[in-house]
């Protein structure tokens, strides 16, 4: 990493938001190679309602742990994470999964954008380029290329990777994300409404590993559901006049 | 054949639901989750007012042969059950849920409590 860029960090605090499902064979790994990159870097992990030793395999490497009374599911589990950030008042935050496909070795570029002031959030593509073979299921990738071309075309800016939780945000996306987050299978909602905010994002290629632990929220039934829920969402989505949902009122 | 004034009404009450279901998802009152069910049953039911051969075709394969539309309120009796089930469903983990929030709830604040103690 250039030392120009770690000690543009250093003055800001930072915190790595690590979801984890069951993941205590790789949350401890995912933990030290954080710390390798940036060891300032506060990790708070979510226990999403794992019934295995994930949230002590994380306590024990002496990330924060958030353990949810039962699983929320990926955009509740992550949203638990942007309130964390917000609350305590970090700067920035970079987004992991718990399974290691994400490689923390690659956080540079993606934070790099988020450093220069270019943009409010940056998310890691495995298709920006051509680099790095991602492998996934066939349904999957023809699932994702096409929501692609649907939030590509609805923002007015070429996105390749909506599926992609490898990312980095400052102040202003953490804001927004601790405030409203969609469910379920969020990063394709989340990248339109970034958007509806008039927040900046901005895509880097990365590549991403085999995933070494867990499984993958996602079977190939769940994908259509998905799919489906996704693009109403989108759509009604459009139909709103105030993008950010009132308070409720207690 | 449907009397014409059925599938018209039965044509304007369903497509009225979508339209309701959408704008619910719209102001935030309404998951996109619960809200797929209803679209289905929406929409199933405004194709069924609508094309009146089609309904009097199924009406054919069950032998109604007197009154068509009886098999639009079967089908509409089916998706609300479908949907009433889906809710118990729903209500249940909603309810299973509850007694972890309060019981993690109690055990926080005693452990609150004898923290301040101590």
């Amino acid at each position: 990493m250039h030392v120009e860029t770690l000690l543009q960090l250093s003055e800001l605090r930072r915190v790595a938001i690590v979801p984890a499902l069951n993941e205590e064979h790789t949350v401890q790994r995912v933990i030290d190679e954080l710390r390798a990159f940036d060891p300032g870097l506060d990790v708070v992990v979510i226990d999403d309602g794992s019934s295995d030793r994930t949230a002590a395999a994380a306590s024990a490497k002496g990330a924060h742990v958030l353990r949810l009374p039962f699983n929320l599911g990926i955009g509740g589990a992550v949203q638990t994470g942007f309130k964390f950030a917000f609350e305590r008042d970090y700067d920035i935050a970079v987004r992991v999964d718990g399974d290691g496909q994400h490689d923390p070795a690659q956080l540079a570029r993606i934070v790099a954008p988020v450093l220069r002031g270019d943009a409010d959030i940056v998310i890691g593509s495995r298709f920006a380029t051509s680099e790095g073979g991602y492998r996934s299921s066939r349904s999957r990738r023809v699932g994702i290329r096409i929501l692609a071309a649907v939030v590509s075309r609805i923002v007015g800016q070429r996105v390749t990777d909506t599926t992609s939780g490898f990312q980095a945000l400052n102040r202003k996306g953490i804001a927004l994300f601790a405030r409203d987050y969609p469910h379920d299978y969020p990063e394709v909602e989340a990248t339109v409404m970034v958007f509806r905010h008039r927040l900046r994002l901005q895509e880097v290629p990365v590549s991403m590993r085999e995933r070494s632990g867990g499984q993958s929220s996602i079977t190939a039934l769940r994908s259509i559901y998905y799919m489906v829920k996704v693009l109403l969402a989108i759509f009604v989505g459009l139909f709103r006049r105030h993008v950010i949902p009132q308070e409720e009122s207690a | 054949m449907t009397p014409l004034a059925v599938s018209i009404a039965g044509g304007i009450a369903s497509f009225a639901l979508v339209l309701v279901v959408l704008d619910l998802i719209r102001r935030h009152r309404l998951r996109e989750r619960y809200a797929l069910l209803w679209l289905a049953t929406g929409t199933v039911l405004t194709v069924l007012s609508a094309w009146r051969d089609g309904l009097n075709t199924i009406a054919g394969w069950f032998g109604v042969r007197s009154y068509p539309p009886a098999v639009l309120f079967a089908v509409a009796i089916l998706f609300i059950i479908a949907v009433l089930l889906h809710y118990s469903t729903v209500i249940s983990r909603l309810s299973d849920q509850n007694v972890l929030l309060a019981q993690k709830l109690a055990l926080l604040e005693q452990e609150l409590l004898d923290r301040r103690a101590s």
